[in-house]
Parts: C-alpha cells; structure tokens; sequence
C-alpha cells in the first residue's frame, strides 16, 4: 500500500503476520528435527526432537534403501516426458491456430477450450478402462499420456503466437522458407519465455500428481514419488521407524523445491499473467 | 497468379492441419473419447469383467437415494465452505501485508509459496505428524502445558476442519500471488489521491484497493472452488473418509465405488455429477469475466 499504518494496528499487524509465518514454518521445521533424530529415541516420545542429539543416519538409511530412488527415476521419466510431449504438441497446434487458415480452425479452437472445464475426475473411469484394454498400466507411457491432452498448454500458446508480429515469418517466406522452417527457426526461439512458463507449471503438476498415478501404477516398480511416499505412510508400522519416514518427506521434498528456487522467476510471471 | 494464390491457400490449409493434427488426436482419444465413453458408462450397470448392460438413468436415481453419496456432496460443499472463504480472505491479508520491496516481505513470499510446490503426500504426511494426537507437533505442546492430546482426525466433527486446516496450509500461496500481482498493477495515482484526501489505511482499502482488485478476488474465489471441490488425497490419505464418513468427499467416494467395489457404472454416473458441478462454477467465471472487462 501506498501509505503506512501508525500506533496499536500496525502492531497487531505485525503480530498477525508473525504468528502466520510461525503457522507456515512450525511444521516445515518439525518434519526437519523428526528425521533427524534416532528411530530408538522416537520411540521413547517424539518431544525428544526438540533437543540434541541429532543423527543423519535417517538420511544415510535412505541411501541403502533403493526403492525410494526407484520412485524418483519414475517420477523424473514421467515429468520430463509430460512436459516435453506437452511443448512440442502445444507449440506446433498453437502456431497452427494462431497463424494458418485451415477450414473448421476456429469451431475446432473453442472445442478445444471447452476441455478447460473438463475435470480429470469426470474421465477416470472411461480412461482407466481404455487403459486395461490397451494394456498401459504401469508402464512410462500409461503415466505419460493423459498429462498430453490437457488443452491449458495450446491455449496459451495460441495466444502468444497471436501476439507475435507477421512479418517475422513474412521475410522468412520470401526466402523460401517452409512453414515447418519458418516455425522451428523463427517462432519457436521467440517463444521460449512463453515455454519456460508452460514447461515449468506442467512439470510442477506432473511431479506432484497422485490422482492417475494412483490408480494406474499399481505395482511398487511403477510407482511414482507421490504415490510411494503415500504407500510408506499408509503402511507405516511396516517401514523402519517414524525418524526414517521424516527423512524420506524431506528427501522426496528437495527435488522439488530446488526446481522452485531455479524457476520461480517463471512461475511468478505465469500467475502474474493469470491474474492480469 | 489466381492459380498460385489458390496452391497457397491449400497449401496452407494442409500444413495448418498437420501442425494441429497431433494435439487433437491426443485431445479426441484421451479427453473427447473417454468424456462420451463416461456419459455412456454411467448409463449401464458395468463390472471390471466387461458385464454392461443398458438401465438407463438408474444409477442417477440409486445416487440421489444414497445417503453415502449425500453425505459426501454435503461434507465436499463443507469443506468448500471452511477452505475458500479462508484461503480468499487470508490470502488478500497476506498480499497486502507483503505488497513491498523490502527483503523481509521478499524471503516471506517465499515462505508461504514454498508449501504449495510440495506433493499432496508430503503435507498429508507433516500434517499428520503435527495432528496425531500420539506424538504429534500439537499433542506435544499441549502435553508440555499438561494439557489433554486432541483426537483430531478421529473425532467425526474435527476431521472435516483438521483437513482444511492442512489445505489451507498447502494451497495459501496462488491466492496470496495472484492477489500480489492485482496489487501492482492498482493505479498509483490512487493512492496519491487518497492520501491528498487525507484518507486513513481502512478507507484507502475499501475505496481504492478492494475495488481495484475485485475481478482477481472473484478469479481466486472461482478457482478454489473448482480446486477444493476436488478434494481427494488429503481425505484419503489421512483419514481414509472416516471416521464413519464423517470426511468423505465426492472425488473419494468415486474412487471407492469405481476401483474398490469396481462398481463401474455407478462410478461414472457419480464422477458425471461431479463435472456438472465443476462446470457451473467455470460457466460463472467465464460470463462473470465478460460481463467486467
């Protein structure tokens, strides 16, 4: 805001937003402290982990124990696949519906924008069955290829192509350029912000998604990190110890959170964009 | 030339549909197809073995007799009530309080965006070690009052509240950026004028900056409605729906019916309502948006 507040309200303020942030990092930090401390001392009351002695042995037992490492490939094939599949297909039809007349272009866009308010819940079953039918679960591309079809991706493109000048491909075209040419030479590498965005926000989705994985990964090979952090947790007697269980929360968190820090350039501007 | 004019014209037809060919092949096999497939689904009494057979709308009807799935519209339109109100209002304050350039409101941002990048498996499983009354965050510091644990996510009435609690917690940071991003684009010469008016904090932000942003706070109000009535991993994982359905959602019950009973049909009719639901509320935001700007 333009102005500052003075006296007893900015006080409170600051109070408030004080005990916000204590709300947001209190169990961010309590997950820390849990993993790292001795599954043996845990067991004696969780309080201790509020005092020394501190391990990395959690951490170190991880390492040994393979099947986390195995959900993490899992999760990093599917996620680069999705949001490559995702770039490539939104950047080709998104130049085709921004700049190429073809008979049927715009009925076949607004269609393709009605799949916006399609809820992934409301197709689940009828894929899941397509799916068993063609055999796809619990394989890379039975978890890579429902992510292709969200339309999110060449609706955006469109529109950033759209935007872009004409005669930019004009000159390119008087060269004699082809299309396929024009695209790859000229637009494509004039979009990257545009891809940087698209890419990050599918990733992050991708990475983060437990609904189809869930479903379609049913044996414990397949599993991606959401959906084998979630079976440790539900079949928490069977794992070695709540300290080991922390640790695997915070270790299936960095991944993530590093790719956050690196783009969040990116995913600021995308929800500025959304907002505007 | 006509002739030449006429080959670019086809020519550029033919390329325009193979650049958007292999988007709509993905688009009408896995979202088009599997949409019809489902209406149609939802109309037969279907099993995992492939027996369908055609009754019309009598899955509709058995749902809308269901006290299983009443109880879940009601507990979805709930939690709805407890998380959307709280992430708007909650968000706006936040926005507010952190709309400055100084370090400290900087790292802050960052703080409450960080839970959002999490996967709903990691919060569940650091909320369910702050909630469990055996060991958890608050049992503990209750204990160092000597005071009683508190059964939250087995008692029927603090389940529902103690899973919004933690999507509060996780889904904080779009509501709070997108309010950040309305915030910077209100006019300055606003404020210089409500400060030549001599107008207190209070009046600024009823006059000046609520109007302002009106049109984000209805875009986040949509979007968490579409967001939260899909609530499902937070419910499952940390109470399983219980205690006694008391936070079962309607994502949950389709989950339950369509790939644990494998009643199929019955799955799909419920998974139908759902998008009905969902459409309405993206219907509202699109004629709201046209009818603003």
């Amino acid at each position: 805001m333009g102005q500052t507040r003075h006296g007893p309200g900015r006080i409170a303020a600051t109070a408030a937003l004080a005990l916000a942030a204590l709300i947001m990092a209190a169990p961010l930090l309590w997950t820390l402290l849990l993993s790292l401390k001795s599954n043996a001392e845990l067991l004696r009351g969780t309080g201790t982990a509020f005092a020394p002695p501190y391990t990395l042995q959690n951490y170190a037992d991880i390492f040994g124990h393979s099947a986390v490492f195995g959900w993490l490939l899992n999760s990093a094939i599917v996620s680069l696949g999705v949001t490559f599949g995702v770039l490539a297909l939104s950047s080709l039809a998104g130049y085709g519906f921004a700049r190429l007349r073809f008979p049927g272009r715009d009925v076949i866009f607004i269609l393709v924008l009605f799949g916006l308010a399609i809820p992934e819940q409301s197709v689940i079953i009828a894929r899941h069955q397509m799916f068993s039918a063609l055999s796809l679960h619990n394989t890379y591309g039975g978890l890579i290829f429902p992510g292709l079809a969200a339309p999110f991706g060449v609706f955006l493109m469109t529109q950033y192509f759209r935007a872009m000048p004409k005669e930019l491909e004009e000159a390119a075209w008087l060269d004699g350029a082809s299309r396929f040419r024009t695209f790859w030479k000229i637009l494509l590498p004039l979009s990257l912000p545009a891809q940087a965005t698209l890419g990050i926000f599918t990733f992050l989705a991708t990475w983060n998604d437990y609904w189809w994985p869930l479903i379609s990964a049913t044996n414990s090979d397949m599993y991606t990190l959401t959906v084998g952090v979630a079976s440790s947790q539900m079949n928490f007697a069977q794992t070695n110890g709540l300290g080991f269980l922390m640790a695997q929360a915070v270790f299936a968190s960095v991944p993530i959170l590093i790719v956050y820090v690196i783009f969040q350039r990116y995913i600021v501007a995308g929800v500025s964009r959304a907002a505007a | 030339m006509k002739a030449r004019a006429r080959d670019a014209a086809s020519g550029e037809a033919l390329s325009g549909a193979l650049f958007v060919a292999p988007y709509l092949l993905v688009f009408l096999v896995l979202l088009v197809y599997p949409l019809v497939s489902g209406i149609w689904l939802s109309l037969h009494k279907a099993d995992l073995f492939g027996g369908s057979q055609y009754i019309g709308f009598e899955n509709y009807v058995r749902l809308f007799k269901d006290d299983v799935f009443r109880k879940a519209v009601w507990n979805t339109c709930y939690f709805v009530l407890l998380t959307v109100p709280a992430l708007t209002v909650i968000g706006l304050a936040l926005a507010l309080a952190l709309n400055n350039g100084t370090r400290r409101s900087a790292v802050l941002r960052g703080l409450f965006f960080s839970s959002s990048v999490l996967s709903v498996t990691i919060v569940t499983l650091i909320w369910r070690m702050v909630l469990v009354p055996d060991g958890g965050l608050i049992a503990d510091l209750l204990a160092s009052l000597h005071l009683p644990s508190v059964p939250f996510l087995s008692d029927a009435r603090l389940a529902m509240p103690a899973v919004a609690l933690t999507t509060i917690w996780w889904c904080i940071g779009l509501p709070m950026m997108l309010f950040l991003a309305a915030l910077q684009q209100v006019p300055k010469d606003l404020y210089e004028a409500a400060a030549l008016d001599n107008a207190g904090w209070w009046r600024t932000l009823l006059r000046v900056t609520l109007p302002s942003i009106r049109r984000t706070a209805l875009v986040v109000v949509v979007i968490e409605i579409i967001l939260q009535f899909q609530l499902f991993g937070q419910a499952q994982i940390m109470t399983l729906g219980g205690p006694n359905n008391a936070s079962l959602p309607i994502v949950l019950f389709i989950y339950q019916i369509g790939f644990q009973r494998w009643d199929i049909g019955y799955a799909a009719a419920a998974s139908e309502i759902l998008f009905c639901i969902i459409l309405a509320a993206a219907m509202t935001q699109y004629l709201a948006s046209r009818g603003r700007s």
